[in-house]
Parts: structure tokens; sequence; C-alpha cells
């Protein structure tokens, strides 16, 4: 299961990956099971981990590709340490999420999609994570906020920039 | 448990345990049991568990605490109920678990966290006095906030498993023969019989079939299937080893997505515990059934629902449609026959072996029996999962149940089948709520999403959202959808930022049935509903949008402008300190006014303002 954002190219998690993949029966229709694997590893989807597993899994880095852009939740850019996920739902949307989602684009100076330059923050949307009486949502890592609490976007982003200070 | 027996055995040393939780009789001992689902996660219920446990400790009490599957009334979460007492407490925060235990010690009621009902303001103090359940019969939902998820034991003291046992006494035309005689069809979409179904998959013959069940639940704003996951894994387990026995599989797989940590962590462990107790395995129950399950993940492609376009991403690849026929009980996973059922339709199958064909058809309507699960939110008072006979009205879920519209506004659309479906109006409100019926109206079950919208909403931004999500997820294998979608959105966008003509409203309608006829999947021809809809039922918003260039429900931005009410206004400039773009100007005592040229409509002065001076028109 895909949990904490780890980036990194290093040997070892190369390794880990190899080790997983070994460790499959076959590895005819895993592809997808491989990619989540390898995006928890290395918490994106890089050219290098892409053309990597086309070499193990023996086929054409073009299908490695065509898999990862088909599906959402597969990312080739680096997550930020923070990663906020405003829910854009139905149940969100009647609630005044696309609101939600502008004011984390403008307060951020991003666009839905992308990290901020020091890394600390991405930002991008989901379609239900199942609080819809909590409506609107914002996921923050694991945290979720929920009602008024998701709109005061200002103080969100300002509680995230003092615990990372904090260390 | 090697045969039926044990599984009685079993049976007998829970039943008494189970029943005290329900209320059916009294053991003397209480249970606490608390929402562990998403939604009262998210308001915190796991500190909750783990706060009346240190409390239960701490009083020295000999009680038991569960994180059970959703309650249903998502909206006044999280909830904790005390059993057998059957008292309700609903907003319970982490700080009232001392408060619970505390009242418990001394056999008193914690008033203060009863519901209270809108109506009469009085407090009920047991589930049944809560109008919210009032019309509601729980088949599907039948454990679900009743047994923990994580136990096996629980499962099988609530009758769990008896069904399959059962259905190993019978020959797999028996079991298709039940199916089919309760009328029970497709929970996720489709309608489609699902005694047929398995009977199509039972005739073909193979040396290997295969069980899928359709756990993608890709309707935004829907939440049935997680719930059931998270809430009762097991029926659905058991329910996919009956399709098993019945069709000819050995084994089986839930395509789940990757969204839903919960469900998967509760359906792993089931999958565990129910091979550790020989539920699933080689010889089940000590017949020549071998059944397993494993799991596979989706990644996040609303396409992937489709059963064809499940199959392809099973196998590890992009989840493209192909075209039926061939069905998937012909060729699926892997060429060979393919049963795919939804996660709903699955948790019916025990209840409906157990009880019987006639017992189910009962329930409901003649052509549509049994109930469906609903996740009712948006402008709803109660928000939740609903779980109603078919052929109870719109009306009754909506007010009866979901106690209407928040803030007492005006219901004006509800969503019913999401991005596939269509909107159902006023007039609609009386209209029982069955697959045929739907369809009629021009909208459809779909797999349960109801959003319930009110007169703050647009309903050209409403169609304008579906076809955003629709455009987005079109897979692009097919030239209609692909390009059709995308052609649509663009008119919509034209409209809703000023710039329609009425021209537009005669090529969307032609669009729209062209993408219809000839999209290869259900994704394309099902994508222009939300459209049709809508044109049908509130075309005069259109024409004002591109005639009047004006939004009623002041949610087009391009379409409407802040300004001062002179009238009001007292020049205490606050409106103009939270102004993000500084377009507000004005001293102070003196009328202020709005630089329509920088506003952005953001609308922080209208919610800062505090003598209502900011109007929007
Ligand atoms: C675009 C599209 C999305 C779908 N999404 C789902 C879904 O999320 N869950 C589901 O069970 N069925 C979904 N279906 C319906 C499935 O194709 C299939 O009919 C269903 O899983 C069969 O199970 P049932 O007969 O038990 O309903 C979808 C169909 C289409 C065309
Ligand atoms: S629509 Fe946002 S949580 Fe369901």
């Amino acid at each position: 299961m895909p949990n904490k954002i780890k980036v990194n190219l290093n040997s070892s998690h190369f390794q880990e990956l190899d080790s997983f993949i070994d460790g499959l029966e076959t590895t005819e229709g895993e592809l997808i099971s491989i990619l989540h694997k390898a995006q928890s590893i290395f918490g994106y989807l890089p050219k290098e981990v892409q053309i990597h597993i086309a070499k193990r899994v023996n086929v054409p880095v073009s299908r490695v590709y065509g898999v990862v852009s088909f599906y959402s939740y597969f990312t080739m850019k680096p997550k930020g340490k923070y990663h906020i996920s405003v829910c854009t739902g139905t149940a969100c949307f009647v609630r005044g999420a696309d609101a939600v989602l502008r004011d984390f684009e403008e307060e951020l100076e991003i666009k839905s999609g992308e990290t901020t330059k020091d890394g600390l923050f991405s930002l991008d949307s989901l379609r239900c994570v199942g609080a819809c009486a909590l409506a609107p949502v914002v996921l923050i890592n694991e945290d979720v906020y929920g009602k008024e609490d998701a709109k005061k976007v200002k103080e969100i982003i300002q509680k995230y920039m003092k615990i990372n200070s904090e260390g | 448990m090697v045969n039926r027996q044990q599984l009685l055995e079993k049976y007998e040393a829970e039943k008494n345990r189970i029943l005290n939780r329900s209320g059916d009789i009294a053991l003397g001992k209480k249970e606490i049991l608390v929402c562990a689902g998403t939604g009262c996660m998210s308001s915190k219920s796991l500190k909750i568990i783990e706060n009346l446990e240190k409390a239960i400790k701490d009083n020295g009490l000999d009680i038991d605490v569960h994180g059970t599957g959703c309650f249903g009334f998502c909206g006044k979460g999280p909830i904790v109920k005390i059993m057998p007492d059957d008292t309700f407490y609903s907003e319970v925060s982490v700080d009232d678990a001392e408060k619970i235990v505390s009242h418990l010690a001394k056999n008193e009621i914690y008033e203060e966290k009863l519901f209270i009902n809108p109506d009469t303001k009085v407090r009920a103090t047991t589930t049944n006095e809560i109008p919210f359940y009032n019309k509601q019969v729980r088949l599907a939902l039948k454990n679900c906030g009743f047994v923990n998820a994580e136990s096996i034991d629980d499962y099988i003291g609530a009758k769990g498993y008896q069904a399959l046992a059962l259905a190993l006494e019978k020959s797999p035309q028996e079991i298709i023969d039940i199916i089919k005689e309760s009328g029970i069809r497709g929970r996720g979409g489709g309608g489609f019989s699902t005694g047929l179904k398995w009977e199509f998959a039972f005739k073909n013959k193979a040396d290997q079939k295969y069980v899928v069940c359709n756990a993608d639940e890709g309707d935004p704003g829907a939440f049935m299937d997680r719930s059931i996951l998270e809430g009762d894994p097991h029926s659905v387990i058991e329910a996919m080893a009956i399709c098993g026995y019945a069709i000819g599989a050995s084994e089986g797989y839930v395509y789940i997505r990757a969204e839903y940590p919960v469900a998967y962590d509760r359906l792993v462990k089931a999958i565990k515990a129910a091979r550790e107790e020989g539920l699933l395995g080689k010889n089940i129950l000590g017949s020549s059934l071998d059944f397993d399950i494993l799991i596979k993940f989706g990644a996040g492609a609303f396409v992937c629902g489709e059963e064809t376009a499940l199959i392809s991403s099973m196998e590890g690849k992009r989840g493209e449609p192909t075209s039926k026929p061939p069905f998937p009980a012909e060729k699926g996973f892997w060429k060979k026959p393919t049963n795919v059922n939804n996660v709903e339709t699955l948790a019916n199958i025990p209840q409906i072996i157990l009880n019987g064909a006639d017992w189910f058809s009962k329930i409901g309507t003649e052509k549509s029996s049994g109930t469906k699960v609903f996740a009712l939110a948006g402008k709803i008072n109660n928000v939740g999962l609903v779980e109603v006979p078919m052929g109870t009205t719109l009306r009754e879920v909506i007010y009866d149940i979901g106690g209407g519209i928040v803030d007492g506004k005006k219901f004006k659309a509800v969503q019913t089948g999401g991005p596939s479906g269509g909107c159902l109006t006023e007039e609609d409100l009386d209209t029982p709520i069955d697959f045929d019926s739907l369809i009629q109206k021009g909208s459809m079950m779909g797999s349960g999403g109801m959003i319930v919208m009110d007169e703050d909403d647009c309903m050209v931004s409403v169609a304008k959202f579906f076809l955003e999500f629709t455009e987005e997820e079109s897979c692009g294998k097919c030239t209609p959808c692909r390009i059709g979608t995308k052609r649509l959105l663009e008119v919509l966008v034209e409209i809703t930022e000023g710039r329609g003509n009425m021209k537009h409203i005669e090529e969307l309608r032609r669009l729209c049935t062209v993408i219809k006829e000839t999209s290869l999947c259900g994704l394309g021809q099902s994508a222009p509903n939300p459209i049709l809809s809508t044109l049908e039922k509130f075309e005069n918003e259109y024409i004002e949008h591109i005639k009047k260039k004006k939004c009623r429900a002041h949610s087009c931005n391009d379409l409407i402008q802040y300004l001062i009410d002179v009238n009001e206004c007292v020049g205490c400039t606050a409106c103009k300190k939270v102004c993000p773009t500084s377009c507000i100007s004005g001293e102070v005592k003196k009328i202020h006014s709005i630089n329509q040229e920088n506003c952005i409509k953001c609308g922080a002065c209208k919610s800062t303002c505090r003598f209502n001076a900011i109007v929007v028109r």
C-alpha cells in the first residue's frame, strides 16, 4: 500500500524494488502493482525508474510510460513534504471546493499538480475521500480538514510552515 | 473449520454475545460501539476509542469497546452507541469519552450528547427515535455499524458463512435459480439480472474461471462500496465464494481503488482470517470447493469501473475498455469466463441464500427487488449512508430521512447516477426510486451517489463540473468521447464565462446525441446525460447565461459583480483591509467603492462586512 512520501533515487531503493520484483511469482499482469510499489519506495516515478522497471519486466519503456501516464494515482513529479489534496468530488464541489482549491493555488503561488520551489508543499485534487459529511474536505498528508476548517487556507499553510521550522 | 457442524458450533458460542449487542437479549454486559468508518475516523473516532478504553480501565469497569463500520448518520458523526440499551450519542468529541464512561458507571445517560430531533426538539434516547433511521431497511448494510469488521468471530456470531455452508449443500444450478428468482439486479449501475449473469458464466465451459468484485467506486461523491468493505468485508468474501461455487471458479479478485486504504486494510485482514478458519482455500467446509481471493489495485481512473476496462487494468495494462460482445462472462480476465459484480450486489447475496428468493423479492418493487444504498450528500442536513427499499420516493429520502435542505434553503435538484446520471427536480420528488423509473425521468440509479442541490447551485456550472470530470477521465480510445467531451466542455465554459450564444444550445444537443450513439463504452455513452438533463429541466438558466449574461445562483464568477450598497456602508474599512487585490477604495466613515477591473470576485469583502453592505449581482 502506498504510504509515506519519500523522495530519493539511491541504489538501496532500486534494490528494494528489485527484491519486490524477484519475490513475485510472475511479472505477467503485475505491472501496476510493481508501479505502486515503486511509487511507495521512490515517492514518484521518474524516467530512470520507469526504464529500470521496463528492463526488469521485459517490456518496452513505452508500455510502462503508457500505464504511468494513464492513471492519475501515478506521478512523475516528486511531491512536497506536505502534500495537499483538495477533494473535488461532487459533494465537496457543491460545498465550495473549487474556491478552496483556488485559494490554495493563490496562496502557494502554484497550480494544482505542482510543487512549491522549496519542495515544502505540493497541491492537487482528488475525487471523494469518503468523508462527504465534512465537505469541503482537504487532506494534508494524512490529516483531514473539513467544513469551515478547510476554508482557512492561510491558517493551514502557516501551521505547516511552523511545524516545519520547528523541525 | 472443517465442516458445517463446526461452523454451527462456533455460531452457537458467539451468538449470544452478538444478540446482546443488537439489543435482542440482555446479558447484563454493556458494549460500546464506535464508528470507525472513514467519515468518523476523519473526526478522530479512533482517538475516542482510545479515550473510552482508558476511562473504562480507570473506572475499573468491564465494558468492551468495538470499532465498527459506518452507522450511516455521517452528518452527525462521530457516533457512539451503548448496547444493549441502544443509546445513541452523536457529534461526540474526544473529550466526551470520559463523561460517557463516568455516566455509564452510574448507569446514567449522558444527556448532552443525545441526538436532538430538530422538529420536536426532543432528545432521542435510542436509535429508533431518530427519524433518519425510520424508513430505512438495512440488508446490504445489515452488519455495518454492528460487527467489528476485523473480527471474524463477530461475523460468524451474526450468522456469517452459514449462507456459504447452505449453498455448498445445493447444486450450482440451484444457487443460480435462487439468485434469479430473487430478482436482484446489479447495484453497480447497469441493473442487469445477477442470476442471469451467473448463469452465463456457469454455462461457459473453461479450465479456469474468475469471480471479480468491482470495488472501484468511481462516482465522485459516493461512498457506499467503501463503507461496506470497511464495515463488513466478510459478507463480500462469503458472497464471492458462493459465486465461485455457483459458476465453477476457484479464484476471485477484488479490484479496489488505491485511494481506499482503510477498506483495503480491513479486507486484507478479513481474507487472512477467512483463510485461517478454512473458509477460503482448499475443500472449504469439507466440500469439493477450492476458492481463494486476491486483491488488485486500481490507480485512479474512473473508466476502470467499467468491467472490460477493469479487466484490462487487472492484467496490468492501461484501463481501456473493449467492445462487447464478447462479454466478460465469455472472455474476461486472461480471456477466461469472468463474473464481475459490484460490492453492494455481493453484500446482498448471503442474505438471499439464507432467507430465500421469495423473502428478497417481496422487498422493494416488482421489477426492482430489494433495497438500495445511497450516499446522500450535498446541501442536505443529514449527510450519510442511507439504505431504503426500492420504490421509496425521492421525497422520503430527501425530507424524511435526509432532514431537508441545509439552512432551510429551497430545494432545487438532486443528481443521481453521478457523472453518468442526470438531475431530478421538485416535480420528480414523488418518483419511486427504482431502476426503471429513474431512467424514465432522464436520470439513472447509478451506483448510489445522491447529491442534493439548492437555490445557490447554478445548473450550468453543475453540468460543467461533470463534464470536466468525464473529459478528464475519458480514456481517449474512441474519438466521439475523447474529442466530443472536450468540445462539450469548451461550449459550457464559453456559456459560463459570458461568451455564449444561442447557437451553442443547439450545438450541445446535437453533440450530445452523437456522443451517446457512437461512443465505445458506457463512459462516453452516458457522459452527455448531465447536460441533456439540465438542458431539459433548466433551459431557462442556460438562456439567462447567454442572453442576459446572468447567473441567478451567483456562482459563475464572470457573470457577477460585487458592489457596495451605498445605503448600508458605514465606511468601517474592514473590506478594504481584506481585499487581496486592493481594489476597494474609500476613507474612514465614507462610503467605499469597488474597482470592478481588478476585482477577482473572491468574496472576501462580503464575508467580512458586518453591515450587509456588499451585494452580489
Ligand atoms: C464509466 C463506467 C464506470 C463504472 N463504474 C463502476 C463502479 O465504480 N463500480 C461498479 O460496481 N460498477 C461500475 N460500472 C458498471 C460495471 O461496468 C459493471 O456493470 C458492474 O460492475 C457489474 O456489477 P453488477 O452487475 O453487480 O452491478 C461502471 C460502468 C461504466 C460504464
Ligand atoms: S466528495 Fe469530497 S469527501 Fe466525498
